[in-house]
């Protein structure tokens, strides 16, 4: 399955890439495989902006404006101000677990 | 120290230990890696409701069969559920479990939060003295740990270097078997009908708390009359579109999670628009409950109802495993107007009908 097309922040700059493979180890959607001694994009509308990689990738080869994909979590956000959070107003049984 | 252990053990024993391992940091309480009926019932309130909340484990550290000074450490989250699926996957297997405190929330919403983050692990190895318990410098971390734990730093503080495991616990032996390495299946997530469905449940539950005002609100529309508040046109005119605001619920809540991948479009907003028009159709058309005659029913129905549906549906997008922000945000940038423009016209319609039904137009 595969979510919007063209509106992920994920951005790669595959000069900045050591090889390491840390981003291919982290991705649970497949996004990085390597190729030869770098990693390459296989398809980024897979992304979902975790944020894995970027935080893992040690020579900051990654950038990806990572948050809450969740829609309750951003509407809060556009009410009370601040980025977009888990910690709904709901409290209790609203959010995840 | 025996007589300590004993004392210890007795003291504040969790069910799922089976005895103690003293260690040069203390003792640690063994797990076994059954599941009892009180862990299965656990999980089951875990998956409806609030329940969740508190379901914890102390953070710490555990022993999983005869762990040695050589054998791997597994961390994972405090939420009892995590922790019990951990247990379970590591049968017949001698390993430490370092259990971080993530105020009992799974791995992967932890480490959104960063509860399940670097700066955690590294007090908790202080904390457990874990590099006296262990002789190497080896982590195991869960995979979906990795959006709040950078492994360098965590190898630059501590000295212990972070491997990043299969995303599933129930992998962790073939992970092992295979020489620590993954396999694509290991590190890709999915998401199965039964996965969605699991999650059903907290899709309904919130939307249904909020029925009853929805269901107040149709009620009096209805009932309001010139002489007062009658019950008798509250009810049997009420009654339908109570009946499609259930089928609406279900359409948002249930069948378009279930359903996620066979309804056209990638947008969450247009799934649930599709499935609940064709929930309005039923109502309309197979169940003839709503009078097909009255325009502005009949426009009620197919306006106001799919565009709650869709909004419901977009709420799951907080739940699924391949939604991300920016998708979600530019959603809302043309779903919210278009929410607030159906329910404000709807309420028009309603107007104008009230209005007729009253001789005053």
């Amino acid at each position: 399955m595969k979510y919007l097309a063209n509106v992920t922040t994920l951005k790669y700059r595959s000069e900045k890439c050591a090889g390491c493979g840390s981003c291919v180890e982290v991705c649970p959607r497949g996004v990085f495989e390597m190729q030869g001694k770098r990693a390459a994009v296989t398809d980024r509308d897979l992304c979902m902006e975790c944020g894995a990689c970027a935080l893992n990738c040690e020579f900051g080869a990654i950038a990806v404006n990572s948050g809450v994909g969740c829609a309750a979590a951003i509407i809060n956000s556009i009410i009370n101000g601040g980025p977009p959070s888990c910690d709904c107003s709901g409290g209790a049984s609203s959010c995840c677990g | 120290m025996q007589l300590q252990t004993l004392q210890f053990v007795k003291k504040v024993l969790p069910p799922f230990s089976i005895g103690s391992v003293s260690t040069p940091g203390g003792p640690v309480f063994r797990v076994t890696s059954d599941w009892s009926r009180a862990d299965t019932w656990g999980m089951i309130k875990s998956r409806v409701g609030a329940f969740r909340m508190n379901y914890a484990v102390t953070p710490g550290l555990y022993a999983a069969g005869e762990p040695k000074q050589d054998s791997d450490v597994f961390v994972t989250a405090n939420y009892k559920l995590t922790f019990d699926i951990l247990r379970r996957s590591l049968k017949e297997m001698n390993a430490w479990i370092l259990v971080l405190d993530t105020k009992s929330i799974n791995v992967w919403c932890a480490a959104g939060k960063g509860t399940f983050g670097t700066d955690e692990l590294v007090q908790r190895i202080a904390a457990t003295g874990l590099d006296k318990v262990v002789t190497h410098r080896r982590l195991i971390l869960p995979q979906l740990g990795a959006v709040g734990v950078c492994a360098s730093e965590v190898h630059e503080k501590t000295g212990f270097r972070v491997s990043f495991g299969p995303v599933q616990a129930r992998d962790i032996p073939a992970y092992v078997r295979a020489g620590y390495k993954k396999n694509k299946a290991m590190r890709t997530i999915t998401f199965s009908m039964i996965d969605r469905l699991i999650l059903t449940p907290m899709e309904i539950n919130p939307a249904m708390k909020k029925f009853p005002w929805f269901a107040g609100g149709i009620l009096v529309l209805f009932g309001l009359q010139p002489s007062g508040l009658l019950f008798h046109p509250a009810w049997s005119n009420g009654l339908p579109f109570l009946i499609l605001l259930l089928l609406t619920v279900v359409a948002g809540a249930f069948l378009t999670p279930a359903l996620l991948p066979f309804v056209p479009f990638r947008s969450f907003a247009v799934k649930g628009w599709i499935v609940g028009m064709l929930s309005s159709a039923l109502a309309v058309g197979t169940l003839g409950i709503i009078d097909g005659h009255n325009t502005i029913l009949l426009a009620v129905s197919y306006l106001f109802f799919p565009a709650l549906s869709s909004y419901i549906a977009l709420q799951f997008t907080g739940s699924t495993t391949f939604t991300g922000m920016s998708g979600v945000k530019k959603e809302l940038k043309i779903g919210l107007p278009v929410y607030i423009g159906a329910a404000g016209i709807s309420l028009a319609l309603m107007i104008v009908f009230k209005l007729k039904e009253w001789g005053l137009v």
